[in-house]
């Protein structure tokens, strides 16, 4: 991909040093399975009409995995943008609870059927509720950082956008923000280098996502988002100065995009050999053979793994298209937490 | 009891709440050393800190959507925007992310902020210090939009807004401010948000304003009394969530209503008011549904002569209430 630029923190090579034990990285790689394989039970669901929107991550998950085992899941927020789907696993999403949005059922946790695919939410697993304008979940991810340093929790809030949505006044916005009052923000930038059909070239004159945050007095780092370690590093280093009060850091990963923007896109402004060498720097598999060369896994263990996995998508599947449909009469819940007018009989008079 | 202006009562609201509970700061341009532009929040940020007062950049998307994000993670936030006219670049984080929070996250997530802002004309504010917005968002479900037009419930409202779970939109007219006294008590009290104040009464007529027009509805009756027209006046101190009991009562006494606002007149909350009594009163009606508003110009222009042209005044209101009382 011509237009990827290099990495400028460390690549697999130099990971171990990063203290990833052969449990963790297998675990990495159990999450980052699910999340394929659970995207492309999705895509499939979409294209025979039974899921009438999708919105897929493949290519990008080796940034997401990298980025979410960097962070601790039981103190940091996650603010994630749509294409989030393997930070969601990470932080306690279940294939059920993905079917369940997807089929929009009541059980859905992120929405109660209320939300397209890919707009996650969970006050229990700190994952902030989002919409589908983009970038407006940086200024919460400022928000929520301030209340945490107002009372000097030690706390990250990670949020992330594509390189399209940098674009955005929001951006800007946060970005000012969380700089002025060192807040302990993360900035993913997940950068495939398509806004739908919109090229990198077209939305911004600087040759990085990265070279944006000099101007706002926050460190911009850019590295190789198919790299799982590469990412993990720059994202562990970002988290521990928020942590020490340094305030945030904007972390581009350099991602692909295998799949069209959403179901209903058609990919004709890519070549489909484009597309297809893309898949070169398959995420999934470099991230295997990384692991197989380190004696982690083994073809038998990836078998075993990816029977187990595709067993547990299929019950979700059908769990989630069986369950019960949303009930009408709770179209117009949780519009407020209360909503009485108790009236004055208007007899009683002034005051 | 000490007589207080209405941005004295604001400010008085605003310190005790933050005197009452920790979690509650304040957000926006010039609201910390300055005190505000209209001095609302002056002294607070001595009193409080320069965490709690915060001086934001000038950025209205970004006080918003700040206070959105404290207020996920367990504050209770008061942002101000310095002037009605320059809340648009907020209206996504209002429209789509704040009155929308609680719905689409099944109740999972609640969104308890306060967003103040001076609206209004009258004060040669022109095209930009004039407006008056509140239709926009009492158009939004999620939102409540509360407008208080005296001390008492600018103290009492503003604190039960802040209490309040959900997004409030709190409109200040700013003609009003320091329009005259009253004398409010300085213990805590709280002004529900919803039932509506019965301003004045009478058996003629009713007339539903707020804001500085509520004032000028009440001179205008004054007038009219003269002339053997009784009219009563219902204070639209809430908008979002309307309390029609009050409005349908006074109507179905009196059988005529006159709705009163500055903001332009298609879309504008008269002809919502005006629906609902259609609807739901329309057999105790003895005459038309009548609004006198501003007029549909983009917006109130500078010059004394055409900002006079642009405002309902007393004096039409008074011939607004003899024409009606004579259908």
């Amino acid at each position: 991909m011509a237009s990827t630029a290099p990495p400028t923190v460390g690549t697999g090579s130099d990971a171990d040093d990063l203290g990833l034990s052969p449990d963790v990285l297998r675990q990495m790689y159990e999450e980052m399975l699910l999340t394929r394989l659970l995207d492309e039970r999705m895509l499939q669901l979409n294209r025979i009409g039974k899921a009438p929107f999708v919105i897929s991550c493949q290519g990008q998950e080796a940034a997401q995995i990298g980025a979410a085992f960097a962070l601790d899941k039981d103190k940091d927020w996650f603010l994630p943008y749509y294409r989030d789907l393997a930070i969601c696993i990470h932080a306690g999403m279940t294939a059920r609870d993905i079917m369940l949005n997807l089929f929009a059922k009541p059980d859905d946790p992120n929405s109660g059927g209320r939300q397209m695919p890919g707009h996650y939410g969970s006050r229990k697993l700190r994952i902030v509720t989002g919409s589908s304008p983009v970038a407006t979940q940086l200024l919460h991810a400022t928000g929520v950082a301030y209340a945490a340093k107002l009372r000097r929790e030690d706390s990250v809030a990670y949020t992330s956008v594509g390189e399209g949505g940098t674009s955005t006044g929001d951006f800007h916005e946060a970005l000012n923000f969380a700089a002025i009052h060192k807040l302990p923000v993360l900035f993913f930038v997940e950068n495939n280098q398509y806004a739908i059909s919109v090229p990198m070239e077209k939305q911004m004159a600087v040759e990085r996502v990265a070279d944006r945050a000099r101007g706002y007095g926050l460190p911009g780092v850019t590295v190789d988002g198919t790299d799982v370690f590469a990412t993990f590093r720059a994202v562990r280093e970002a988290a521990d100065r928020a942590r020490r009060g340094d305030g945030p850091t904007l972390v581009e990963a350099m991602v692909q995009r295998f799949q069209p923007h959403s179901g209903d896109d058609d990919d004709k402004y890519r070549s489909r050999e484009e597309v297809a060498a893309l898949r070169e720097r398959d995420p999934l598999v470099l991230f295997r053979q990384a692991l197989e060369e380190r004696g982690v896994l083994d073809a038998a263990r990836v078998a075993e793994l990816t029977g187990r996995i595709r067993a547990e998508i299929d019950a979700a599947t059908d769990y989630g298209e069986a369950a019960r449909e949303m009930d009408p009469a709770t179209l117009e819940a949780h519009v407020f937490a209360k909503y009485e007018v108790r009236s004055t009989k208007y007899e009683q008079g002034t005051k | 009891m000490p007589a207080k202006t209405i941005v004295e009562a604001v400010h008085d609201g605003l310190r005790e709440e933050m005197a009452r509970d920790e979690r509650v700061i304040l957000l926006g341009e010039d609201v910390g050393f300055k005190g505000g532009v209209f001095k609302v929040s002056v002294g607070l940020m001595d009193e409080f800190g320069p965490e709690r007062v915060v001086d934001t950049p000038l950025a209205e998307s970004g006080i918003v959507g700040t206070a959105i994000g404290a207020a996920i993670n367990g504050l209770l936030p008061v942002a101000e925007i310095q002037f009605a006219d320059f809340i648009h670049p907020a209206m996504d984080q209002i429209m789509n992310e704040a009155a929308k929070i609680r719905y689409r996250s099944n109740g999972d997530f609640g969104c308890p902020i306060v967003i103040r802002a001076p609206f209004g004309g009258g004060i040669h504010g022109a095209l930009y210090h004039s407006q008056s917005v509140e239709a926009l968002f009492a158009h939004i479900p999620g939102l409540k939009v509360v407008i208080p037009s005296n001390p008492y419930d600018a103290k009492g409202l503003l604190k039960a807004a802040i209490r309040d779970p959900d997004p409030v939109m709190f409109f200040e007219h700013k003609r009003t401010y320091r329009l005259f006294r009253q004398e409010i008590p300085d213990e805590d009290y709280t002004v529900p948000i919803g039932p509506l104040r019965i301003a004045r009464e009478g058996d003629d007529l009713t007339v539903i304003a707020y804001g500085l027009m509520l004032h000028y509805a009440l001179e205008a009756a004054e007038t009219v009394a003269k002339e053997g027209i009784s009219v009563e006046i219902v204070d639209l101190r809430t908008l979002v969530p309307l309390d029609k009991e009050t409005i349908l009562g006074s109507v179905k006494k009196t059988g005529k209503a006159l709705v009163v606002h500055e903001d332009t007149r298609t879309g504008g909350f008269g002809g919502e008011i005006a629906a609902i009594i259609a609807e739901e009163a329309f057999e105790f009606l003895d005459g038309p549904v009548r609004r006198l508003t501003g007029p549909d110009v983009p917006a109130m222009p500078f010059s004394k002569a055409l900002e006079h042209e642009f405002m309902p005044n007393p004096e039409r209101i008074a011939q607004a209430m003899r024409d009606l009382a004579a259908y």
